[in-house]
Parts: structure tokens; C-alpha cells; sequence
């Protein structure tokens, strides 16, 4: 029991994918404009994430050492396009401005490393809690980015205007710089700082350090 | 399972070959299966869009305040493919199997633009495309045609429609463009596509001449009628939303079709 959790909570904030591993960036910054996006994103995610896991978890004593990595891109590919398609038939308009990342799911990092560095370790239970929790903690990093930019650079949430926008007769002075894929870098790097000052054990030991400034004594 | 090496030449092919049957059936099965609904679904979209610019819907509403649907709205046009150099009708091809996107790229389908004429920056255009038109009481009341153009990153594609005089627009709006968010992106701004309804098309001499403007002329004046506010911090994305205007309801777009309608033998 006491594994299991520890699997599913860990990804959290321990070993988040994002905020520890920095995995996943490229779908943080596309797709957190909108929060309606980003829900759905997730949740395409989690579903590929667990699925994956659990299917190679479940084929892993059989999989060929050769091409276990071919094998493992084919069942992600063949997940990511089932995710894809359904999105088309039930989800038409989100679909139209979220197939482009959809379809990168398959080269998210996040994906192919708990496939390789758990699920062909573990049991299919472990391995779908495994994918299932880091694909949690991808998540909450992305809502928490789509929380910032969508009120700020476009004054709504879910599509909902919650500050009015100058543009359409309000006040709010839209910041066009949060729409802009940069300021998702911006907010991801101020996550990682509170994440790391709350939890010191994820701060890395520096790879050098800059010698003192001596120079100045030469000029005196 | 202990007893098979998995390493083994039989099982890499074996191995391989079960993988790929899986899973390409899983998702052909899946395409298959949900092909008709997606093919619903981008045929409401497509209805949305002209119903929208035509300004019988309003943005992000599926159904109008009275409660009518698209498809019932819809079913006021009717659609007719149409020659772009002669402004006839083609009574015999079928406007739901024709794509004139797709003819456009197609040398056999379409007439290459010189660099003069090319002001929408298409380079081909197609020969025949599709128009909506809505008619009440056997009068012509909308004529809703298809637009394109290159904005700052790609090709805006939208629909414009013409009020009943065919002088007047009735609406704009683009269903796909790939310009800047917040600055090229105010394409789809509400409250810029309420400045489009009411503007005049053609001037005295009846060539197409819409202008977005930073500023606009005296009030009254005749320029005006044909002024819309350019979009700020977007000059690209304004500059190619003018010619695409201009271009499609131009000689080489739909003016032919236009003149003759106005002439009233539609």
C-alpha cells in the first residue's frame, strides 16, 4: 500500500515531471493560452500517460530488447491517435486548435520515459499508478501556468471574462506578453523557485562556482 | 513465459508483427468508427461560420435567441457552384462533393495570378468556387462568399457577406488564421467585426475599394462609407484583410457574379 501511494503522490511535488525533471516543456508553453485547452490537454495526457504504461507494463516480459523502444512509440503513437480522433468526433472546436498538440503527445518526454524507466521495471497496477501520477503532476503545473496567462493576457478564464478587457469597452489592459510562449518559461521558472525554497532537498548542488572578483585590486 | 527468450529472432518478428496488427487495427477501428460524426461536425462548422458572418448567429452561439438552429437557419441558402470568370452558375456539380481550396492548388482547376493581380497573395486561383445565397420571397436577400488571404504568419480563410443591395457588407469573420494573439488575432474580436456591417464595397466607379484606415475621413464623405478602423499594432494583418476583401469581391474574385446578380438576372 504504502508503494502505491508513494508511486502516485511522488510525481507530485518530489519528483514533479515538470518542475524537477523539466520534461513536457514544449505542450506548457502551447497549449496553457487558454484553460479550457489546457483541461483537455491534461486530461488526453493522463489518459495516454496511464494507458501506455499499463499496456507496455503488460507486454514488458515479452518485449525484444532491440526494439522495445519502437515497440513502446507504436503503443503510444496508436493511443495518442485514438485520443485524437475521439477529440474530433466529440470535442469539435477544441479539437480545431488543440489536434496540432494533441499529436506531439507522442514526442512528450513525460510519456516515453515512465514507459521505459518504470513501466518496463514494474507490474501493469504500479506502472498505471506510475503514469497516472506523474501525468497528475504534469497537470497541476499546467493549470497552475493556464491560471496565470489566461486572465492576464486575455482578461478571461474558461472563456468567461472575468476582468473586461479595453478592447471591448473595459478596463483591463490586456498584457500581450502572456500570450507570447516565453511567459509560460517565466511562470514554470517561478514555480520551480517556490517549489524548491519549500522543499530545499530538490535544490541541485551548483556545477561550479564563480571565483572572486580579484581584478579590481590591479587597478587600485 | 520464463522459458522464452525474448531476445530470440522469432520473437523480435513475432513480437513486431502481433504490435503492428493490434494496433493499426485499434486505429483504423477508431477512425472508422467516428468518421461520420467528424464529418458532422466540420459540416455544422462550416455552417456556423457563413451563418455567422452573414450575422444571423451570434459568436459562440449555437442556436439563435428564438431559439432556431443552424440547420434551420442554414436551410434559407441555397448553395450554388459558380464560375469565377463569367459569374455563372454550373447547375450540374454538386456543391457538397466540390472543394474549391483544393481546386485552387489543382493547374488543371485554376488560373495562375501575376504578381500584379495577386494582391491577396493566393499565386493560383481557382476557376469556379461556391456562393450562399439566401433569398426571401424569391428576392435576393444575402450573398455569402468565401475569402482568403495571407495575413502576417499564413492565410486567413473566412467568409463575407454581401447585404441585399450587393453593395453593403452584411459581415466578416474567419474561421481559421494563424496572426499573433492579442494584436493580428483581434481578427476575431467582436467588437471589430461590428464595425464591418453597413460598410460600402464598390465606389462610384464600381471597382472594390474597402479601406482599413488609422484614420478615418470626415464623416458624411463618400470614403467614409468604405472605411473600417485598422487594427492597431497589426499592420500586416490589416493590410491583408483589405486586399483579401478587395481581391475576392474584385473582377477576379466574385465581381462578375456580383454585377450580374446586381443586374438582376440571378
Amino acid at each position: 500500500m504504502t508503494q502505491e501511494k508513494e508511486v502516485l503522490v511522488d510525481p507530485i511535488f518530489n519528483n514533479n515531471p515538470i518542475t524537477l525533471q523539466v520534461l513536457g516543456i514544449c505542450s506548457a508553453l502551447a497549449v496553457t493560452i487558454s484553460m479550457t485547452q489546457t483541461l483537455v490537454m491534461c486530461l488526453a495526457v493522463i489518459f495516454v500517460t496511464t494507458a501506455s504504461s499499463l499496456v507496455i507494463s503488460l507486454v514488458r516480459n515479452r518485449l525484444p530488447t532491440n526494439i522495445r523502444i519502437i515497440v513502446q512509440m507504436t503503443i503510444i503513437a496508436s493511443l495518442v491517435i485514438v485520443v485524437d480522433q475521439t477529440l474530433q468526433a466529440v470535442a469539435y472546436d477544441i479539437s480545431k486548435s488543440l489536434s496540432v498538440f494533441v499529436g506531439l503527445i507522442i514526442t512528450n518526454c513525460i510519456v516515453l520515459g515512465r514507459a521505459e524507466a518504470y513501466a518496463m521495471q514494474n507490474g501493469p497496477w504500479l506502472s498505471a499508478l506510475d503514469g497516472f501520477g506523474n501525468a497528475i503532476g504534469y497537470s497541476l503545473i499546467l493549470i497552475g501556468v493556464a491560471l496565470v496567462r489566461e486572465p492576464l493576457g486575455a482578461g478571461t478564464l474558461m472563456g468567461y471574462e472575468i476582468f473586461t478587457p479595453v478592447s471591448n469597452g473595459g478596463w483591463y489592459h490586456t498584457n500581450g506578453m502572456l500570450l507570447l510562449s516565453p511567459s509560460a518559461f517565466f511562470i514554470i521558472g517561478l514555480f520551480i523557485w517556490a517549489i524548491r525554497s519549500w522543499k530545499k532537498d530538490q535544490i541541485e548542488a551548483p556545477e561550479y562556482e564563480i571565483a572572486a572578483n580579484v581584478q579590481y585590486r590591479e587597478v587600485m | 513465459m520464463a522459458s522464452i527468450d525474448k531476445d530470440s529472432l522469432t520473437n523480435t518478428f513475432l513480437v513486431a508483427i502481433v504490435v503492428c496488427l493490434v494496433c493499426s487495427v485499434a486505429v483504423s477501428g477508431i477512425a472508422v468508427a467516428l468518421k461520420p460524426q467528424q464529418l458532422l461536425n466540420k459540416e455544422l462548422d462550416q455552417k456556423q461560420n457563413i451563418l455567422r458572418a452573414a450575422g444571423m448567429l451570434d459568436e459562440g452561439a449555437v442556436v439563435t435567441p428564438d431559439g432556431r438552429s443552424v440547420e434551420e437557419l442554414f436551410s434559407e441558402f441555397s448553395v450554388h457552384v459558380v464560375d469565377l470568370d463569367t459569374g455563372q452558375f454550373i447547375a450540374d456539380r454538386d456543391p457538397s462533393l466540390f472543394d474549391p481550396i483544393k481546386s485552387a492548388k489543382d493547374p488543371a482547376q485554376s488560373t495562375k495570378l501575376s504578381n500584379d493581380e495577386d494582391i491577396a497573395t493566393l499565386r493560383r486561383r481557382e476557376n469556379a468556387s461556391i456562393v450562399y445565397i439566401k433569398r426571401v420571397e424569391g428576392k435576393l436577400d444575402k450573398l455569402v462568399i468565401p475569402v482568403r488571404g495571407y495575413g502576417l504568419w499564413g492565410t486567413l480563410f473566412g467568409y463575407l457577406a454581401l447585404d441585399s443591395d450587393l453593395q453593403t457588407i452584411s459581415g466578416l469573420g474567419f474561421y481559421q488564421h494563424k496572426e499573433t494573439p492579442g494584436l493580428g488575432g483581434e481578427v476575431d474580436n467582436p467588437k471589430w467585426k461590428r464595425l464591418w456591417p453597413g460598410v460600402t464595397l464598390f465606389d462610384a466607379s464600381g471597382s472594390a475599394d474597402v479601406r482599413l484606415v488609422k484614420r478615418r475621413s470626415s464623416s458624411g464623405s463618400a470614403a467614409a462609407a468604405r472605411e473600417v478602423d485598422a487594427l492597431s499594432g497589426a499592420t500586416f494583418t490589416t493590410r491583408g484583410v483589405q486586399n483579401l476583401v478587395n481581391f475576392w469581391t474584385g473582377e477576379l474574385g466574385f465581381g462578375p457574379l456580383i454585377h450580374r446578380l446586381k443586374a438582376g438576372n440571378g
